[in-house]
């Protein structure tokens, strides 16, 4: 018991060292992450860039502060479309049952049967690439994951006590829905949500590495990653800073949804 | 049991079906035409007219589908855009090292994982699980890209064991082609391997827990040999349908692992042809890595019901 205690802490720790690390990105950055400058052309790690700088004299720390944002923004936005839509039609089919949950279950099992980064690529190829399409592509994919744990969770409470007594004093629907039945649900979905969190930024990372995800004027650690691998013979430290912070956010949220997890067993 | 069988024979038949629709229609509802990209924008409007009959756009959706759908059971795959040749021959190079990387990384899954999760779970609590679970939860969180990224710059650029970016054929020996696939190999492996041990381990765990071993030890069984005789075998079901899915992870994550490295493999054929809009080329590669997908996850099906007696018949 002890010992999970300490897991999710550290884990809760890394994450929001993490999160404020990406969060800075949008105030400050000590350089301007697009400048140019001649003079530190693929400058080894020093005091001035503590991660280097690249072909064309960029700070790789700003340039790792702004991706982290962007990464974070970028997840987060997937994981409200895909969470948000995943809830309205879990907790229906959940709640209601029927034929139409028989057939949106079916749908979401064949969906959910296929790694995400697969159909995103695929939708991305119809779509064409850009942080929007990318954020659409990705939210909208994960919605069968999440409708398929939502049901499960409200089909459980569904005959409860206290879900009947609520029917039977004639709440309305909506609030036995999202008042009575889904703060019940919370520590099984929160656990849901560090994972979503997760494959969200590794399946960004993995498409803007592939130069099909997030495109230029944008900066996103997966494009990063890409720029570092044509200078990785020069200057292998461009690859230090992404890599890093991918990473290091990956392991706390993972860290600290296991401690939430193991939190709920004990 | 055979009665079970068909019925999900018939269902596999169906979702390769829709697979194959779905394909189809997501790209054929793409705005523009390929005859622009092929003919450029200064073609005249007969020239446009004759091309279009000449691949059939001209007919309607359902009749160019219905052909599309004849010609993939013939073994027609119909003709790239970009690099002008059939499909067929066009991913028939690139078939060989996706598989090998693929077979490869699944025995090195298997290798990788297996003992380890024994071993993590025989010694519970000591040193040994200790390190495992701290190193595992590293593993797990370290893509398989940025491990291949990794292993290129350790054992590429600083070692020297191989020349980043150099192509190995299978035709330059066995040998040299397989050395040149392990490291792609294991950087889809690694992660995978750590998800692997982990659900071992729990999965032994929880059945030493069960009233079944209790009474093996007080027949005057040890550790481990309980371990050996009885649990092994119920902790292996859940592992084993892991490991049927982990074909599909592989396939996804083998196309990042193969543009790290430079293999001309599948992954590598499709990210090229998404940027070439060389649709063609992206419907079969898809289709195939689907059919995989698919076909696998019907085996893990399967290989649950042989395994656990108990879910026969339902």
């Amino acid at each position: 018991m002890r010992r999970k205690n300490w897991y999710a802490r550290l884990g809760g720790v890394l994450t929001v060292a993490m999160l404020a690390f990406a969060v800075t990105g949008f105030f400050w950055t000590p350089y301007e992450p697009t400048a140019f400058d001649a003079t530190s052309k693929y400058a080894p790690p020093s005091l001035a860039h503590p991660f280097g700088c690249d072909q064309m004299g960029r700070d790789i720390l700003s340039r790792t502060l702004e991706g982290a944002g962007s990464t974070l923004v970028i997840a987060l936005a997937v994981l409200v479309i895909g969470f948000g839509l995943g809830l309205l039609i879990g907790s229906l089919c959940g709640y209601f049952g029927g034929a139409l949950d028989a057939l949106v279950m079916r749908v979401c099992d064949a969906l959910a049967a296929f790694p995400s980064v697969l159909l995103a690529l695929v939708v991305l190829a119809v779509i064409g690439p850009g942080k929007y399409n990318v954020i659409g592509a990705l939210g909208v994919l994960f919605v069968p994951s999440y409708a398929r744990q939502v049901r499960g969770e409200f089909l459980k409470f569904r005959d409860r006590d206290f879900v009947r007594s609520a029917q039977l004093m004639g709440v309305p629907k909506w609030r036995i829905l999202y008042v009575h039945i889904l703060p019940n649900t919370w520590p099984v979905l929160l656990s849901g949500l560090t994972i979503g969190f997760n494959n969200a930024v590794l399946a960004e990372a993995s498409m803007s590495y592939l130069s099909i995800g997030v495109t230029a004027p944008d900066v996103s650690l997966g494009r990063m990653l890409n720029e570092a691998q044509s200078v990785w013979f020069t200057a292998p430290w461009c690859m230090l800073g992404p890599a890093l912070v991918v990473v290091l956010t990956i392991l706390g949220v993972s860290m600290l949804g296991e401690g939430l997890r193991e939190r709920m067993r004990a | 049991m055979m009665k079970t069988l068909a019925k999900r024979l018939l269902l596999l038949v169906g979702t390769l079906l829709l697979v194959t629709i779905l394909a189809f229609v997501a790209f054929s509802i793409i705005p523009g035409d390929p005859t622009s990209s092929i003919l450029g924008v200064e073609a005249t409007a007969d020239q446009v007219a004759a091309l279009r009959e000449k691949l059939g756009l001209d007919l309607p959706i359902w009749q160019r589908y219905l052909h599309w759908l004849g010609g993939l059971l013939t073994g027609n795959l119909g003709e790239s855009y970009n690099y002008a040749m059939p499909v067929g021959q066009l991913l028939s190079t690139c078939i060989s090292y996706t598989a090998t990387l693929a077979v490869m990384s699944f025995v090195l899954i298997v290798v990788i994982s297996l003992p380890l999760g024994i071993l993590a779970a025989r010694y519970e609590g000591g040193v040994v699980d200790r390190v495992l679970t701290v190193l595992n939860q590293i593993t797990m969180s370290v893509p398989n890209f940025v491990a291949g990224l990794l292993l290129v710059y350790v054992f590429g650029l600083v070692l020297r064991l191989f020349q980043p970016g150099a192509i190995v054929t299978p035709a330059m020996g066995w040998g040299s082609f397989l050395g040149y696939m392990f490291f792609p190999a294991l950087a889809v492996a690694l992660p995978r391997s750590a998800m692997t041990v982990k659900l071992l381990r729990g999965s032994i765990l929880s059945e030493l827990g069960q009233d079944y071993i209790r009474t093996a030890y007080s027949k005057g069984n040890s550790k481990t040999s309980a371990l050996w005789r009885h649990v092994l075998r119920n902790a292996m079901i859940p592992v084993v349908t892991f490991l049927a899915m982990t074909v599909a992870d592989i396939m996804a994550g083998s196309i990042v692992v193969e543009q790290v490295f430079g293999i001309p493999g599948l992954g590598k054929m499709l990210v090229t042809s998404i940027g070439n809009r060389d649709y063609p080329v992206v419907q079969v590669i898809v289709l195939l890595i689907a059919t995989i997908v698919v076909v696998s996850n019907f085996a893990a099906d399967l290989l649950y019901r042989v395994m656990d007696p108990r879910l026969r018949g339902r």
